[in-house]
């Protein structure tokens, strides 16, 4: 059970983010407790991935604070490498080495980053993708899984390393429709085994059902939020209406 | 630092040279004129016949084209130029060093126009056939102009080479751009000739080099 | 004689085979040495300056790009002429062998580079991005995930252009290294009889025929399909 007292495992404050003169995150203030998971949606441009990739410094912000499990990222003094072991990142696009076996790819940073040598990442290894239903799979090279395949292997990459909160970046997206059962299915027992996750999706039952948080995101800020119900069935705000019916459709 | 600046750099030597480096230069360009044309007719007429129905031809041509990409240009150009004598014919210098080159690219260009017309899916054979074209109207209008543009960076790149090439046309004592700074050089026991000579060609293909270079860079990223 | 046993006798003459193809021996010998040493450097300078260029450091990239840009617009035996000719008057003193293999190795390097650096740049960026975000530093990224990628589209392209550069071992002739082609000039103008000059010519395509058909083969083996 979370305390209110508990900090929280992410803490974005006033966030900003310009692609040359485009400015695409104009000040993005919003906190993850623990074991929550938080949803994120918005028309495409409105910065919602680039949020995400913010808060592992796959971008650099050009302003505002980003705490994970309490430690500030923009610090000067921050390992990002062993603060990024913390944060787990799936990709629309799986993003798999292809020139390794799944096991390969999953135990590719227990082995250089954490160290660990080549049984125990192994072992390891394979549990992830145990989790993830494909522990028969670990021999497999990318090009011989289907693209749900893929997209659990890329979650087991994640998952092995043990981290504080998981960050999707819109990780059905490139999927099949029949293949995205098995990633959402995944993600259902991540979070009943009470993992952080902030999911950027068009889901939008997946957040009906999982979500606690839903965050409209439009032109760079967050527009509202609240619980799922409220926000797909009554949005307070008209532009938040103009979305969910949109894609209600 | 001074006798670094006296060897390579003697502006002096440069001068005096430059009177005869600039007749080889324009030896150079006479040989590039004639070969350059040559080697991409004769690598089309190899590429070309690469495509025949006749096995024999086929394979002939494979031969050819391994053979001479086997073959240092320079012991091409020497056999040519030093051997044919002995079999009784006597080719002027020009012509002995424009045939050895011409055979010699004509199997590099030839090779390319081969990659460039492979890459050509038979759907576009296909689709020309079917609207009544013969082989030989499909080949030159449709499938030809595509595998050229296709090909258009390796034939400029290969095209660099052959200016590069004439340089080796020296070895045999033929009179273009770096034989006569050679021959500066042992006059004037300077190097500065041979440097003025490498300026030369860096003016005329290090724009090139640079324009392939970005060209290569944004077919891959 | 007939013109064909002319021809024979010219070209072909089994005495002067005899009598000349330790030397041709010989020159082959010099020429697989360094065009061997060639490659190793040539590639593994190529290598070096493409990881290097990685690093995106502006300065550091921009004398990269120049260096590469001269040698591949320079003819090689305009630097191996500078070279040989002008070092000892600056007191660097380096046998012909050396300047061959420096002049060739630098050629290759330079274009080995261009070739490594596209391969890198054509890895997806996502592979960047999956191998930093679980931690992997710049350098473990390289190594371990973009190199592996990059250097197999790589393979077709630098097995030919290795291929020409080796070649131009031929010009260390010029500059006295007895090599093939400089063996048999040698024993032509002894001899006063062409069959050297063809016994030089069938000892490069035993060279380098087989290089040229491996060549072809591993540029099938290696058409790369992207996962």
């Amino acid at each position: 059970m979370t305390l209110l007292s508990d900090p929280p495992i992410l803490d974005v404050r006033g966030l900003k983010k310009r692609f040359g003169a485009l400015e695409v995150l104009k000040g993005i203030d919003f906190a993850v407790a623990a074991q929550e998971l938080v949803f994120v949606i918005g028309p495409s441009g409105s910065g919602k991935s680039t949020l995400l990739r913010c808060c592992n410094r796959l971008e650099e912000p050009d302003g505002g604070s980003i705490r994970v499990d309490g430690v500030d990222l923009m610090d000067k003094k921050c390992d990002i490498n062993a603060m990024r072991r913390r944060i787990g990142m799936v990709f629309q696009s799986f993003n798999l080495y292809p020139h390794m076996t799944a096991l390969g790819n999953v135990t590719l940073a227990l082995r250089k980053v954490i160290g660990r040598n080549r049984r125990d990442a192994d072992a390891a290894g394979r549990d992830a993708l145990e989790r993830v239903g494909l522990a028969d799979k670990a021999d497999a090279y990318p090009a011989e899984l289907s693209g749900g395949q893929q997209q659990r292997v890329a979650i087991a990459r994640a998952l092995s390393l043990e981290p504080k909160i998981m960050l999707f970046d819109e990780p059905t997206s490139a999927l099949d429709p029949e293949l995205v059962g098995s990633v959402l299915a995944v993600m259902r027992d991540m979070r009943r085994a009470g993992m952080t996750m902030v999911v950027v999706s068009h889901e939008m039952r997946f957040a009906r059902e999982a979500a606690d948080r839903v965050i409209f995101m439009e032109a760079g800020r967050i527009v509202e939020e609240g619980p799922p119900e409220r926000i797909f069935s009554a949005p307070e705000n008209a532009r938040t209406r103009v979305f969910v019916a949109e894609i209600a459709r | 630092m001074d006798v670094f600046l006296h060897q390579f750099l003697n502006l002096e030597i440069m001068r005096q040279a430059w009177p005869i480096i600039f007749k080889g230069l324009q030896m150079t360009a006479l040989l590039c004129l004639a070969v350059i044309p040559l080697g991409l007719m004769g690598g089309l007429v190899l590429a070309t016949a690469s495509l025949s129905g006749s096995a024999v031809l086929r394979g002939a041509v494979k031969v050819l084209i391994d053979l001479f990409r086997a073959l240092p240009p320079l012991v091409l150009l020497i056999l040519i130029y030093s051997g044919l004598p002995f079999a009784g014919l006597n080719l002027s210098p020009f012509a002995a060093v424009c045939l050895a080159f011409t055979l010699n690219t004509s199997s590099f260009y030839g090779e390319i126009y081969r990659a460039g017309i492979e890459s050509i899916g038979r759907g576009q054979w296909e689709a020309a056939r079917s609207t009544g074209l013969d082989a030989g109207r499909t080949f030159a209008h449709v499938i030809l102009p595509q595998a050229v543009r296709n090909v258009l960076p390796d034939l400029v790149s290969n095209t660099v080479e052959v200016v590069k090439l004439t340089s080796i046309a020296s070895v045999v004592s033929f009179t273009e751009l770096l034989y006569a700074a050679d021959m500066a050089r042992s006059v004037t026991f300077n190097t500065s000739p041979i440097v003025l000579a490498a300026a030369i060609y860096l003016v005329l293909l290090w724009p090139v080099v640079r324009l392939m270079s970005r060209l290569e860079h944004r077919v891959a990223a | 004689m007939t013109p064909f046993e002319r021809f024979v006798d010219t070209f072909l003459n089994p005495r002067m085979m005899a009598r000349y193809w330790p030397d041709i021996a010989q020159g082959m010998l010099v020429t697989v040495e360094i065009a061997l040493a060639v490659v190793v450097t040539g590639v593994a300078l190529g290598l070096g300056l493409a990881v290097l260029r990685s690093y995106r450091v502006r300065p550091v990239n921009a004398l990269i790009v120049m260096f590469v840009d001269v040698l591949r617009a320079l003819p090689p035996l305009v630097l191996i002429l500078i070279i040989y000719f002008g070092l000892p008057s600056i007191g660097l003193n380096l046998s012909s062998y050396a300047v061959l293999w420096l002049v060739l190795s630098l050629v290759l390097g330079a274009f080995a580079e261009e070739i490594f650096w596209a391969g890198i740049l054509s890895v997806r960026k996502g592979q960047w991005d999956a191998a930093r975000s679980t931690g992997l530093g710049f350098g473990q990224t390289l190594v371990s995930v973009i190199l592996p990628q990059a250097v197999r589209l790589t393979i077709p392209p630098l097995t030919n252009r290795t291929i020409a550069i080796t070649k131009n071992t031929a010009l260390g002739t010029v500059i006295g290294v007895a090599e093939i082609i400089n063996q048999a000039q040698t024993a032509v103008s002894f001899s006063g009889n062409a069959t050297p000059l063809m016994m030089g010519a069938v000892a490069y395509i035993v060279v380098f025929m087989p290089v040229v058909l491996i060549g072809a083969h591993v540029e099938r083996r290696f058409a790369w399909r992207r996962a």
